[in-house]
């Protein structure tokens, strides 16, 4: 049994992905998640590990495009403008089905925006950063424990279904310390690239060479290629969806919220109960594949949906979508670094009610 | 019992570690916890706070709109802070480095000369400490003992001789809730 | 009867689908010949950029891997970081390496990661259909610089050898042509002293071959290796621009 650490979020995302047997981080600094980089730049070089602070975010998703493409778990980390930078890489990664992992400490925009926590990147990151059809598995911690385990996930996920997988928080999330359990078991990296027959890794002279690519001229190829990742999109969404149901047996009213602003959305659900308002709260863990089932149940049953969230209604709009505007989707939204306070969730709560 | 506390000055007074070792020896209690700083772009002589929530229950969300504990040593953080305080809720001065008094009357305060004290103990950088071990003593939030292991664990090899001062520090700031209680 | 010249084992059957009279083949051959002779295909990575050369990754047997436009040498890194033993080589062209990738380019340069670069300069946009590079020379036309390449409004080519040779990371910076026997003899050692020095972790090495684009220069093959021994040569000679053997 592994003992309890405190830890900063980003921290426990850094120390969880040496121990699921990641020794190749490629990075560039940028707040709020430096921490990360910081972190492995003093383990990395202990346990035989790479640690580079790349020339640029896009010099650093490339060079985990090729560590990745060796069959290795590589990983980088960013926030909000450098994730940007990074769109192409990931493209490039998902076209030639790489697993790989991306972290995006989110901070406001658009252009260099602010340096405090948003949640602006929502849609860019749940519709596939970058040119092209494709999507990135994309989980959403909202506790320093879900940090370190959501790593892990990612991961396997990742792994599972040849996918890039996003950690996608929040500067509060990366910054705050809260006590965390890491995975036990460390994994044994030179283990992995042995499971990904795909990988290059030197054909030995044993068999023909294997190429890691995105380019099919022929149309129909292309076409086939995309069919194909969009199946196991769909095998994903059937398989892979988590959420949280928070006090939602008797709720008339549905909060929809992810990281920092779900906790917030706790402290007023609890609040409202008090005063006798059933307000219950679905928390998606995965955004993509995006918790569309749950909220379709809910919808059977509640009055109305309230999505807390730090941008101009991003998340808002899929709620819609998986209810199919069966019911009001209200919202209560700050942004540019922003957080409502849980007073006034309770306030938009409290409207809903009515 | 839920303690949350917004401790808040200048940077480069110590806030962000006080705090640190305040989590930590709640972690050591097996409480559940919370810490949250501020970040900003300047690195010192900026305003500076974090948030450490202490609870016997699992903490929601890590951001305090009102603190029934707030430590100041600076007066620009005891007038951004001041009205958040929830009613009944304790604030500690570095009656030192803030020359006003506190308005409020539904708040019981602790004025606290620390900076003189943590000077005059030739640890000038230490008075956040000694504000920690005041409210740690009084409000008794986590075991005052606790801040003792938790230093041990905070305080990094390399500035292990540090520690004994700390430890002097924390006690100082003890000893004054003991004698104006006495 | 005796074999006396055949197809290098590193490359594969597949036909190449370079022009008539371009050099993309002869260099190909060049790396494949080398590969060879240092028997290291079965540890080879190589990467392929987005240009002409964008589908290397069916030509030479050993793993391949295609990379975003520039990005190859940052590709690169992180297969050699993640396989220090194994020997990686970039094959890019001029719009790739000196354009779009040059911060790419000079970074990997200046960390003396222990790879292999070769680099096609042909002056031009090739696969797009002949647009200005950043090496085309003063005065040549192209697509996007239909009156001639005019440094006033168009900046003066780049020379990518020269440039790299100021830092002090790089091992071995050669500029050769292979646009006579005895220049593609000289690019064969060259390019075999490129891998040779990754094999036995020397470091960065680069090797600039001026090359040939008859299609996109609107000449014979024959007249475009004139043009590079009249016009290319002169504005980029040929010779070793920094070897760490030769420093005492």
């Amino acid at each position: 049994m592994s003992e309890k650490v405190l830890m900063k979020g980003n921290e426990a995302i850094a120390e969880a992905a040496i121990r699921c047997g990641c020794r190749h981080y490629f990075g560039y600094p940028i707040t709020p998640q430096t921490e990360i980089a910081a972190y492995m730049s003093k383990r990395m070089p202990k346990i035989g590990g790479t640690f580079l602070q790349a020339e640029s975010e896009i010099a650093a998703i490339n060079m985990v495009y090729g560590a990745a493409s060796t069959g290795r778990r590589a990983m980088t980390s960013s926030s909000s403008p450098g994730i940007s930078l990074k769109a192409e890489g990931i493209s490039y990664l998902a076209g030639a089905d790489l697993p790989a992992l991306i972290v995006n400490v989110q901070r406001g925009g658009p252009g260099l925006g602010g340096i405090q926590p948003s949640q602006s990147d929502y849609f860019f990151m749940t519709r596939g950063p970058g040119h092209g059809d494709f999507h990135i598995i994309v989980l959403a911690p909202a506790t320093v424990q879900e940090m370190a385990d959501m790593t892990r996930l990612a991961f396997e996920l990742g792994e599972k279904y040849r996918m890039p997988a996003m950690l996608l928080a929040d500067g509060t999330m990366g910054q705050m310390m809260e006590p965390v359990v890491l995975p036990g078991e460390s994994v044994d990296p030179e283990t992995i690239p042995a499971t990904k027959p795909w990988a290059v890794t030197g054909t030995q002279m044993k068999r023909e060479h294997n190429i890691i690519n995105s380019l099919y001229l022929k149309p129909d190829e292309l076409e086939r290629t995309n069919f194909e990742r969009f199946e196991r999109y769909a095998k994903l969404e059937k398989e892979e969806c988590r959420w949280e149901e928070y006090m939602m047996e008797d709720a008339e009213i549905c909060v929809v919220s992810v990281g920092i602003t779900a906790r917030v959305s706790k402290n007023a659900i609890v609040a409202a109960r008090k005063e006798g308002i059933k307000v219950g709260m679905i928390r998606p863990i995965t955004l993509f594949p995006f918790p569309k089932a749950p909220l379709a149940k809910a919808a059977e049953k509640v009055k109305g949906f309230l999505t807390v969230e730090l941008n101009m209604g991003q998340m808002n709009e899929d709620v819609k979508l998986a209810i199919n505007c069966s019911k009001k989707v209200a919202m209560c939204n700050r942004v540019g670094g922003m957080i409502p306070g849980a007073d006034e969730v309770l306030a938009a709560i409290r409207k809903e009610a009515k | 019992m839920t303690y949350e506390t917004i401790m808040a000055g200048f940077g480069g007074q110590g806030l962000l570690f006080s705090g640190k070792v305040l989590a930590h020896a709640a972690l050591i209690e097996d409480k559940e916890l919370s810490w949250l700083p501020s970040y900003g772009p300047e690195m010192r002589g900026g305003t500076c706070n974090c948030s450490v929530i202490v609870s016997d229950d699992p903490v929601g969300s890590p951001i305090i709109a009102h603190p029934n504990v707030l430590m100041v040593m600076n007066e620009p953080s005891l007038d951004k802070f001041e009205d958040t305080v929830a009613p009944g809720g304790t604030i500690f001065v570095d009656s030192s480095l803030i020359a006003r008094k506190v308005r409020r009357t539904d708040v019981e305060v602790v004025y606290i000369p620390a900076t003189k004290m943590a000077t005059d103990m030739e640890a000038k950088s230490l008075a956040n400490m000694i504000i920690l071990g005041a409210i740690v003593e009084k409000l008794r939030c986590v075991d005052p003992g606790k801040i003792e292991e938790a230093l041990r664990e905070t305080i990094s090899a390399r500035k292990a001789n540090l520690l004994d001062l700390n430890l002097k520090a924390v006690e100082a700031g003890r000893e004054f809730i003991r004698s104006q209680n006495s | 009867m005796a074999v006396v010249f055949q197809k290098p084992k590193a490359l594969t059957d597949a036909v190449l689908h370079y022009c008539p009279g371009c050099t993309h083949g002869i260099v190909h051959r060049l790396v494949a010949e080398a590969i060879d002779e240092l028997g290291i295909e079965g540890r080879t990575v190589g990467i392929a950029p987005v240009g002409c050369s964008v589908m290397a990754y069916d030509y030479f047997r050993c793993d391949m891997i295609e990379a975003s436009h520039g990005r190859a040498p940052a590709v690169a890194t992180g297969v050699k970081r993640s396989m220090p033993d194994n020997i990686v080589f970039t094959y890019q062209g001029d719009g790739d390496l000196a354009s779009i990738g040059l911060c790419e380019t000079v970074s990997t340069a200046c960390r003396g990661e222990n790879i292999t670069i070769i680099f096609i300069n042909n002056a031009i946009y090739g696969m797009t259909g002949g647009q200005m590079a950043p090496t085309s020379l003063i005065g040549q036309v192209t697509q996007t610089s239909p009156y001639g390449r005019d440094p006033k409004t168009q900046g003066m080519p780049i020379r990518i050898c020269e440039l790299l040779a100021s830092l002090d990371a790089p091992a071995y910076l050669e500029r050769v042509a292979v646009n006579s026997v005895a220049h593609v003899r000289q690019a064969k050692k060259a390019i075999l002293k490129a891998f040779r020095n990754q094999v036995e972790g020397k470091g960065f090495s680069l090797v600039e071959v001026v090359s040939t684009c008859p299609t996109n220069w609107g000449l014979t093959p024959d007249k475009a290796c004139q043009f590079v021994e009249e016009k290319m040569i002169p504005f980029y000679p040929l010779g070793v621009y920094k070897d760490k053997e030769k420093i005492v």
